[in-house]
């Protein structure tokens, strides 16, 4: 699988984010600057955490709008896998590319501490290495990460399996401690129809070596670029 | 010509920043205070002298950009 990561002024989660692709798949992912827009060639495009813009006006709202966007969008349009991690899907949702929005967390805290995510599906080329229904550990680094949708949306996404994962206890309970940023039914990522688009809140590529605590992230990394 | 762009939260959707102005002004001591909801306004300078077509293209601006839809309102006043 090729992969590109999108590198936008006041991104900073970029390197790890390569080091986690390159360290699965063994080849080194292209960068791509904003400005580009030529992405042919490319399997995988990945947004990765950061403040892109300094946040101005919403997070991840002058990224949406930015000369590369175009090309992600055909690169979604033809069938290509995107992720967006963090500050990557709040550019995704505010793009438009998946639904909702990331509000301000409900403590008004940001939260930089690590969570456990259960998986939903564990039949999505990003999912396919972990089970469904336990729990991996990531790590939580933002100050707006509060998922929200209005009801129809939610019931659709739940409708339609494409809720990704859950904040969750380590042995998989879903409860109102456990969902620290307040979003809605404790979403903490989310699925395109076509389960091709991938947006969460948590990194895993903080967690992909046991030197840096656990490799819990991994098998993502791996899934997905064994996909194709 | 100047439009002035208010953007606020949708009612329904939560605004944590609303509640902690509310509480804070409650330690102040004001009592009597309700719902308080943030938002913020956007001023902005338009070469266009119709009024009635500044005002459209600002709305234009305001959903393609300066509001998100899916959790914000927005309302649009010509200043002079």
């Amino acid at each position: 699988m090729k992969a590109g990561i999108v590198v936008f002024p006041g991104i900073n989660r970029e390197r790890d984010m390569a080091i986690a692709l390159e360290t699965s798949s063994g080849v080194k992912p292209r960068m791509i600057w904003h400005k580009e827009t030529d992405l042919s060639g490319l399997d995988l495009v990945v947004l990765p955490g950061g403040f892109s813009y300094g946040d101005y006006l919403r997070c991840g709202a002058m990224a949406a709008r930015s000369p590369v966007m175009g090309a992600i969008r055909a690169h979604a349009e033809r069938g290509g896998f995107i992720l967006g991690v963090c500050n990557g899907f709040q550019i995704l949702t505010e793009a438009g590319l998946l639904p909702g929005a990331l509000l301000r967390n409900a403590s008004l805290r940001f939260l930089s501490m690590d969570c456990h995510l259960r998986v939903e599906r564990s039949d999505t080329v990003f999912t396919a290495r972990y089970q469904k229904q336990r729990t991996f550990r990531a790590v939580m680094a933002h100050g707006d990460g509060n998922y929200f949708a209005d009801t129809a949306a939610l019931d659709r996404l739940e409708g339609e399996g494409l809720v990704a994962f859950r904040y969750a206890s380590e042995t998989g309970d879903v409860t109102p401690v456990t969902n620290r940023n307040g979003s809605a039914r404790s979403i903490a990522g989310i699925y395109s129809p076509n389960l091709r688009v991938l947006g969460m809140m948590p990194h895993p590529e903080d967690l992909v070596d046991p030197l840096m605590g656990c490799a819990d992230g991994k098998p993502l990394f791996d899934a997905l670029v064994g996909a194709a | 010509m100047k439009a002035i762009v208010t953007v606020m939260l949708k009612n329904g959707v939560l605004d944590p920043q609303g509640k902690a102005i509310g509480h804070a002004l409650g330690t102040l001591g004001f009592t009597g205070v309700g719902m308080v909801r943030a938002g913020k306004i956007i001023e902005l300078e338009l070469a266009q002298t119709d009024p009635v077509k500044a005002k459209a293209e600002a709305e234009d601006m305001a959903r393609k950009l300066l509001a998100n839809t899916v959790i914000e309102s927005f309302q649009v006043s010509i200043d002079g």
